[in-house]
């Protein structure tokens, strides 16, 4: 479904993504972890457009993205810091991409009226806490029903309830053989959830495998003392 | 692409600041004819304030309004829509919003006081100072990221346009004044947007019999249809141009 080659990407002398070559496919639920500043945004963000690499390739859904734009209606995406016009509400908001998307498909609520949103469609942006807004940019991401769901920190910031939710719905979503992709530094709550894992640092992707394979390879039943397991083999190499 | 200008021209319209613009607009445009008796010297006082003003309020406010919008640049950016429709419909939403408090306030009172040729060419003028300036803020935003810095481009931009040009014409006139610099004049003009709906207007006003030979050289080329013809080309092209310019590199940008 997404296709990565050879991506680069530099911010003028920074190098933050070193020919980073990927293969997501539909129906796998993949982690991208790896230390703060080691590309996982950037990555997330290039996939999405927003950041213009500065070599390489990437594919969605078999259409090179970089002349294209009517792929993003595929890809329902959860930024980690959700940042919305100060002066407009969370109904205004809502409506307005509603009314952008201008979509006859059915409309994705469930997530809206988990999180009791509509009692709050009054209060503007700009009032909201953390957690709300993160709330509000979960709703949008799985509002149109994407095949595509790319979170960016999905549970930072959300209360235990809020993220138990959240997690339900990403859960169930991937029963629908959605691609999933979400990025985390906490490995333990998404031991159930992930199918596969890719660990990135310093902008090079360090490793690509399926959850079974990893547990197979280092003998460990738990993700992240299996990935502790890799890395300590990287360092002894 | 409607349905975005929409929001944008909505969201515009309710900033008090334009309310303010207008308002102010307004006031001096019934206060100047009101005051004075005779439509011509109305007509040429208006023209000054308008001239200081409409670039002034056009360019600051689009400039902090780009700002203060990267917030809805970065949420439509992930939604699928084209990154030129944004910037064209930012660019959009602001100059049909600025050019309608503008008619609101200024059509009226010039369409009742003065002949209607004279007002159909101040309005149009007007109309094109404010868009010129609109697609100067938005050049001005997307060189840099830095809020501070971008303000102080646009008004670097509006000081240069609206006083230190005029300056520096009069030093050159003054240091070449034993040369034939009349036709050069004509194209030096063309330089500035400001300038250029400046003379334009005042050539068909009956007050330029009393600028002189260099007066008579501008009548023979502006007052001509061709002249005007040219001079509106012009002014098509300051706003091209800067908002080609930035939308080349919206398209290359980073968020």
């Amino acid at each position: 479904m997404i296709e990565i080659q050879n991506l680069s990407k530099t911010f003028d002398k920074l190098e933050v993504l070193k020919d980073v070559n990927i293969h997501f496919s539909s129906g796998s639920c993949v982690a991208l972890i790896g230390p703060n500043g080691c590309g996982k945004t950037t990555l997330i963000k290039s996939i999405l457009g927003m950041v213009i690499p500065s070599k390489g390739m990437i594919k969605v859904m078999g259409k090179e993205i970089s002349s294209d734009f009517l792929y993003r209606n595929h890809i329902g995406y959860m930024p980690q810091i959700g940042r919305y016009p100060e002066n407009m509400s969370i109904g205004q908001i809502i409506d307005m991409i509603k009314e952008i998307r201008n979509t006859d498909k059915n409309l994705d609520e469930e997530l809206l009226h988990s999180f009791h949103l509509p009692s709050y469609f009054y209060k503007r942006m700009r009032t909201l806490s953390g957690g709300t807004t993160q709330k509000v940019s979960a709703t949008l991401a799985f509002l149109f029903n994407p095949e595509i769901l790319i979170l960016d920190e999905p549970t930072a910031g959300l209360d235990p309830l809020a993220s138990e939710i959240l997690k339900d719905k990403i859960m169930a979503e991937k029963q629908k053989g959605k691609l999933i992709v979400i990025t985390s530094h906490l490995l333990s709550e998404l031991d159930d959830l992930i199918t596969h894992l890719a660990y990135m640092q310093d902008g090079k992707l360090v490793f690509y495998k399926s959850v079974d394979e990893l547990k197979k390879i280092t003998g460990e039943e738990r993700i992240s003392k299996s990935i502790a397991h890799i890395l300590k083999g990287a360092v002894n190499e | 692409m409607s349905r975005l200008i929409k929001f944008i021209i909505l969201d515009i319209l309710k900033n008090r600041i334009v309310i303010f613009y207008t308002f102010l607009l307004a006031v001096l445009s019934w206060g100047v004819f009101s005051l004075e008796d005779n439509s011509n010297k109305g007509l040429l006082s208006l023209l000054n304030v308008i001239l200081l003003t409409v670039p002034l309020v056009s360019i600051i406010f689009s400039t902090i309004y780009l700002y203060n919008s990267s917030e809805f640049i970065e949420l439509l950016l992930s939604q699928p829509i084209k990154r030129a429709k944004i910037w064209w419909s930012l660019f959009l939403g602001l100059t049909f919003s600025l050019g309608l408090s503008f008619l609101f306030s200024v059509a009226l009172p010039v369409c009742i006081y003065a002949p209607i040729d004279i007002a159909v060419m101040m309005i149009s003028a007007g109309l094109c100072i404010s868009t010129v300036f609109v697609s100067l803020a938005c050049m001005s935003t997307i060189l840099t990221r830095d809020k501070a810095k971008g303000i102080g481009i646009a008004i670097l931009l509006w000081l240069f346009f609206a006083l230190l040009f005029d300056g520096i014409i009069l030093f050159l006139l003054f240091q070449f004044a034993d040369y034939p610099i009349e036709k050069i004049m004509v194209a030096i003009a063309a330089l500035n947007p400001i300038d250029l709906s400046r003379i334009v207007i005042l050539l068909h006003l009956d007050i330029s019999a009393m600028m002189g030979y260099t007066g008579a050289i501008f009548k023979d080329f502006f007052g001509t249809g061709v002249g005007i013809f040219l001079s509106f080309f012009i002014l098509l092209l300051w706003i091209f141009i800067p908002i080609g310019i930035s939308l080349h590199l919206f398209k290359k940008k980073d968020l």
